[in-house]
């Protein structure tokens, strides 16, 4: 880890004024940052460290319905709010399906969302990756790839984005608060990651100095409480990021999807929403015809970027799960293996 | 730069002043303080080794800066046992042979009880798997593991519900 | 060192009366659940400093430059050793004394030859500041074309394979086997670059002191290391002195001392103070071994009955470019099966990467896997029941010498472990079983074996005056349960209670207790301590019997037996004396005793001599997802006697998760034009976790083998692993229909195969 210069502000304000100099970025709980540094993938100058700001840790139900999450809340603790769980089970099963228990409990739900990608060429520093150093080129793109994107990648990168979180988040229509240099604003999540095109090193829409304070799920979010999945594939049980994932909601009225929602994951540099699928899904009777034609929309812009067409394939079995398990009813407690295929009841 | 910050470290308040950002809490631990049984297998939050609990609940110290901590009040394997008697987590570990090396042991430890303070788990033998999957263990001692924590945590569950029976 | 231990709770772990073949708990237990086992790296010497070793990330060329300038100027740094600034060695780290003396980079040179070897070491006052000093060093190179995977150059036939083994083996007409074969299924297998990945990373803290050099280490062999310490720094090996109670797990990797441990001796002495220097977990992907990859061309022949006709099996392997070590993948095929003819063939390909080493169940680990699902193809083929295939084929003799077995409970094995799984009734054909959830259902089995190896080892014993009791090997422990199961055997050599006697090791200053691995580790040892006792036993029945104030005069020196601290008439249970008592009479402060273990070779030309077991695994697949778990595991072995069940258990439930884990998670990926490994962290390179982990069932069966030592030990380390790799990818085949025949079974693999 190279040295730094660490500074606790007090205030927002004084946090945005430090991390708009060269160099200096955000700490919060640093369970991926510092990862990063002792990679030798990131070398900030300057920690900003967010972790006292005061009230970013609270849950708020806001007039509008909408619930705010301050930017501070650890994934833990999210995930284990009775009442969050109630209303948004993907999300919280989505939050235990990742990573480990101990890294939930630091986690933050800002830090979480600002998580880079886990492709291995990004991480190792004697390879070439346009996202570490622009213009280098990609050594994924011939490389050993069989885990990469399959949507929404370039030639400058086919990395993915590792989260599990924002995959059901995407889908909700979440909202991120901003505070930045010029004062505050709002994002919805599906805007805030970038895919790479011609610049992957651009790989989300904040500038210097951005802070997100506050992830906001609005009103209608609640509506998919009681049909709502998230199913993850991965090379072991647990402990291990997604192969491919995907989220799904469902609001069924008298027998017909009235409004469906749609989220993949570990197939693009991105959160994938899947609204064209949504449309196919919208005012249909839940069966398993509409849900492989939903799938097949889904993937319809999906081509391999190497050695992982079986992702594509993937990913519509996955899709017509998660609608599956979601049409038939979210349970009433998050599984033992949350996310996970065996937690479930098959499809067959 | 000198970076005073002030832990209290298994019930014992420490006024550290730190020469250097860079130290995570593991690496104080372990390197400034004497405190070895907290262990570093990655180094990077992959395996669980140097899981302590950090106000009351079980991190990765590896990835957390000390200085970032002002403040906290920090457990680890050292403190866990009470009066020169182990903590049932710790005597369930011997009994069950929930451990070979013994390398990531302190870590599951710290992890056991960490999940049993959680409440999360139950006695569902799934749960405490999926629970306790942040710690490796590459002797291949899970099940044993498992036993442990299922066995220690009924028994100090077990006056609790008489209690408030 | 002992171990000093405060109790608090019941003492699981002592007993007494007789103490070979009970469960006690670990003697070390209690300091390893407080955090009281000092493990190398937590060692802190007064002035200690830090060393962090820089890594190449090419695998061939050289380092053009280092920026040592940048890294001195870093706050902290007190020197940075490289090529041309490092102390004297006596002895060319790439001679080749011996066939265990594999070559190491102790900064020789600027010649770069696999990724993550080291080319200069950074010393610090602070573990921060060596971090960063290594990382301003800034490497440039001179990069050459690197050689990566099994086909990256011409094949050649390695001169031995494993420690001397043939590289090819033939028992009787290969041809005629195949030519009266009336199924013949030929198949080819690849399986992946494995780590060990021990829990805790290659660490060492090195003090000198004059021409004298204290180490703390983690050794599966401390006499080698010594050897191989003192040829390199030209000091007596006496002045080596080596400490290592506790290895955080060793699994091979620890067995020889390795380039990073010397590179700490050597900054120690560079700098003229204590060193402390710690692998990364990223680091030991290179200089400390690995299981190589292999390709794997396996030939089975059957007749119409099923019995086998032939058994033809060949294996790639690669190793690397400047030493050699060959995984011996074939030789599998050499013990389990009988058939008229065998044939085992070694073929090697130089890759750039670092030497491949032991690791659990070398050779035994990547043959039997290819073995067992040869196997289970050939059952198929045949339409017969994988376990009846096995009993039809059931070696008598082992195969290849002719020599019948010192002891084979193996048809007990698949009995038991068959019966407690419930094999009966499996269908035949796969994809024919679901679950109340509708995942797919498959059942495989595997055998197990592993041969009963002894190295050599010396143990030291003493009866002191107040009739307790010493113990002394330089013996490793390294998660087995040493520690404990050896003071077991010590204990009853003694004819003490456990509790009445002091077991002292894990230090090169006690006698040499050879290598920990092959699985004979309790056996040599064992049979050291075993010989130690009988040693002090003797001197203390003669100072009995040919004293005639003892009631035991007379009675000569087999008349008497050892037991609860006291020597016994063997005719006369009431004639008895303490030890005390017979040590005071004489005069004598104490009595001392050694002891040898080796091989005995006699024995040894005329039996083969193998431990056996038999697996049974369930996964379940997810018809459509692909994701595979295994959910139920039950093994049977039969390994000679059990010095301590419950640490046994734990050896077998481990070598068999290694072999889930084997058919199911771990590979190491490497860019195959880099030859870097892209997941040397613990996040991407899988090893099982504990939610992987289904119940584990496991049967110790009952064998008395009067031949492979006088303990009757057989070794339980690495059998586990073979069997049960097999077994899991068997039942894979049975869930799914589909056979995979690259290890780690990947989930691509299975949903491509399975259409919906």
């Amino acid at each position: 880890m190279m040295n730094f210069d660490y500074v606790r502000p007090a205030s927002v304000a004084d946090a945005i004024a430090a991390a708009s100099e060269k160099g200096a970025t955000y700490l919060a709980s640093g369970t991926n940052l510092l990862d990063l540094m002792k990679g030798g993938v990131s070398r900030p100058s300057v920690l900003v460290d967010v972790t006292r700001l005061p009230g970013l840790d609270r849950i708020e139900r806001l007039a509008d319905g909408s619930l705010r999450i301050g930017a501070l809340v650890r994934n833990a603790d999210l995930a284990h709010d009775a009442e969050f769980a109630r209303n948004y089970p993907a999300v919280a099963e989505a939050l235990l399906s990742g990573a480990s228990a101990q890294l939930r409990n630091a986690a933050t739900v800002g830090g979480n969302l600002m998580q880079r990608t886990r492709c291995a060429y990004f991480y190792d520093a004697g390879s070439a990756c346009n996202r570490r150093w622009p213009g280098a080129g990609c050594d994924a793109l011939k490389g050993e790839n069989r885990l990469h994107a399959v949507l929404g990648w370039s030639e400058g990168c086919i990395a993915t984005h590792p989260s599990d979180f924002s995959v059901p988040l995407v889908a909700l229509d979440a909202v991120v608060e901003i505070e930045g240099k010029a004062g505050r604003r709002e994002l919805p999540l599906g805007e805030l990651h970038r895919l790479p095109g011609e610049t992957p090193e651009r790989e989300t829409a904040l500038e210097r100095g951005d802070l997100i304070v506050a992830l906001r799920l609005p009103a209608t979010a609640q509506g998919f409480a009681r049909h709502a999945r998230y199913i993850k594939v991965r090379e072991r049980t647990s402990y291990a990021f997604a192969v491919v994932s995907a989220a799904a909601g469902l609001r069924i009225e008298d027998g017909k999807i009235r409004e469906a929602r749609l989220a993949l994951g570990g197939v693009a540099a991105k959160p994938w929403r899947a609204r064209e699928a949504e449309q196919v899904l919208a005012g249909a009777a839940p069966d398993a015809a509409v849900y492989r034609e939903a799938a097949r929309a889904a993937l319809s812009g999906a081509k391999p970027s190497g050695d992982n067409a079986f992702k594509i394939e993937l990913a519509q079995r996955i899709v017509v799960r998660a609608l599956t398990l979601a049409a038939r009813g979210t349970p009433d407690r998050i599984a033992a293996l949350p996310g996970s295929p065996f937690s479930s009841v098959a499809g067959a | 730069m000198n970076l005073p910050l002030s832990l209290t470290i298994n019930g014992v308040r420490r006024e550290i002043v730190l020469d250097d950002p860079r130290v995570t809490l593991l690496d104080l631990l372990r390197e400034r303080l004497d405190l070895t049984g907290t262990k570093k297998g990655c180094d990077r939050g992959q395996c669980g080794a140097c899981t302590i609990l950090v106000d009351g609940r079980r991190i990765n110290s590896c990835l957390a800066l000390a200085v970032s901590h002002d403040g906290a009040e920090i457990i680890t394997i050292e403190g866990v046992g009470r009066g020169g008697e182990l903590h049932p987590v710790q005597a369930a570990f011997i009994a069950h042979d929930g451990f070979q090396c013994g390398f990531c042991t302190p870590g599951q430890i710290m992890s056991g009880i960490g999940l049993i303070q959680e409440g999360q788990a139950g006695d569902d033998p799934e749960r405490v798997r999926e629970c306790m999957s942040g710690n490796l263990c590459r002797c291949g001692a899970y099940q044993g593991i498992t036993e442990a924590v299922l066995e220690a945590q009924a028994d100090i569950n077990a006056p609790k519900q008489r209690r408030s029976a | 060192m002992t171990l000093e231990i405060s109790l608090t709770r019941d003492p699981a772990h002592i007993r007494h009366g007789s103490n070979i073949g009970q469960p006690l708990t670990r003697t070390d237990g209690v300091l390893k659940v407080t955090g009281k086992a000092r493990y190398a790296a937590d060692n802190h010497p007064p002035g200690m400093v830090y060393a962090v070793i820089a890594t190449s990330c090419i695998a061939r060329g050289r380092v053009k430059s280092l920026d040592v300038a940048a890294a001195k100027r870093h706050p902290g740094v007190i020197d940075v050793m490289t090529p041309t600034h490092k102390p004297e060695l006596a002895e060319d780290p790439d001679a080749k004394g011996n066939p265990f003396a594999f070559r190491m980079e102790l900064l020789q040179s600027d010649e770069v030859r696999y990724a993550n070897q080291a080319i200069a070491v950074v010393i610090a006052e602070t573990l921060e500041a060596a971090t960063e000093g290594a990382a301003l060093l800034s490497p440039r190179y001179q990069v050459e074309i690197s050689r990566v995977g099994l086909d990256a150059g011409e094949a050649y036939a390695p001169p031995v394979v494993g420690i001397g083994n043939p590289a090819e083996v033939r028992h009787g007409d290969i041809n005629a086997g195949m030519a009266v074969a009336s199924k013949l299924t030929d198949s080819t297998y690849e399986t992946p670059a494995q780590y060990h990945n021990a829990m805790e990373p290659h660490a060492i803290v090195a003090v000198w002191d004059g021409d004298r050099l204290f180490i703390d280490t983690p050794s599966q062999g401390m006499g080698f290391a010594q050897m191989r310490i003192a040829g390199l720094f030209g000091i007596p090996p006496a002045n080596i002195h080596i400490n290592s109670p506790f290895l955080g797990g060793g699994f091979g990797s620890k067995g020889l001392i390795s380039g990073p441990q010397v590179l700490g001796i050597m900054a120690a002495k560079l700098i003229g103070r204590p060193v402390k220097l710690v692998l990364r977990r990223s680091q030991m992907y290179g200089p400390v071994g690995h299981r190589p990859p292999t390709r794997q061309r396996i030939r089975i022949g059957t007749d119409d009955a099923g019995a086998l006709t032939v058994i033809n099996h060949e294996a790639r392997v690669t190793t690397s470019s400047f030493d050699d070590f060959y995984e011996p993948a074939a030789d599998a095929s050499h013990t389990l099966y009988a058939s008229p003819a065998i044939r085992t063939a070694h073929e090697a390909v130089r890759v750039d990467t670092g030497t491949p080493l032991f690791m659990r169940a070398p050779g035994e680990a990547t043959g039997s896997i290819v073995l067992e699902s040869a196997i289970d193809e050939a059952a198929f083929a045949c339409g017969i029941d994988p376990l009846e295939f096995r009993l039809k084929n059931y070696a008598e003799v082992e195969p290849t010498t002719g020599k019948p077995f010192s002891s084979k409970a193996l048809r007990q094995c698949y009995a038991k472990a068959a019966e407690r799984f419930g094999w009966a009734g499996r269908p035949l054909q796969p994809r024919q079983m679901r679950d109340e959830n509708g995942f797919l259902v498959g059942w495989g089995m595997g055998t197990a074996t592993f041969p009963a190896i002894m190295f050599q080892g010396n143990a030291r014993a003493v009866i002191r005056a107040d009739g307790k009791g010493v113990m002394e090997t330089g013996a490793h422990d390294m998660g087995q349960g040493a520690w404990t199961a050896l003071a077991q055997i010590s204990a009853d050599s003694l004819g003490l209670d456990i509790d009445r006697l002091t077991f002292r090791s894990g230090s090169s200053d006690l006698p040499d207790a050879g290598i920990a691995g092959g699985s004979g580790h309790t056996a040599t040892v064992g049979a050291a301590i075993h010989n130690a006792g009988a040693a002090v036993i003797a001197k203390l029945a003669e100072l009995a019997t040919s004293d005639e104030r003892s009631p035991l005069f007379g009675a000569g020196n087999a008349g008497v037996v050892a037991r609860g601290g006291r020597l016994y008439r063997r005719d006369d249970d009431a004639r008895s004396e303490s030890f005390a008592e017979i040590l005071a009479r004489a005069g004598v402060a104490e009595v001392e005793g050694s002891g040898t273990g080796a091989a005995d070779a006699a024995a040894q030309s005329q039996y083969a001599m193998h431990a056996h077991g038999a697996v049974f695994a369930e996964v379940k697949v997810d018809p459509e997802l692909g994701q595979i778990r295994a959910t139920r595991m039950v093994g049977a072995f039969a390994a000679g006697r059990i010095i301590n069940p419950l640490m046994v258990q734990s050896q077998l439930r481990g070598g068999m998760i290694w072999g889930l884990s084997f058919a199911l998670h771990e590979e190491a990926v490497m860019d195959h034009r880099s030859g870097r490994i892209l997941n040397a962290n613990l996040a991407e390179y899988h090893v099982p976790v504990n939610a992987d982990v289904p119940t584990m069932d496991v049967i110790m069966v009952d064998e008395h083998d009067p031949h492979v030592n006088p303990l009757g030990i057989k070794g339980v380390g690495e059998i586990g692993i073979t069997g049960s790799a097999g077994a899991v990818a068997n039942a894979v085949f049975h869930a799914t229909g589909i056979r995979v025949r690259n290890f780690p079974i990947k989930i691509e693999e299975v949903v491509m195969g399975l259409s919906v």
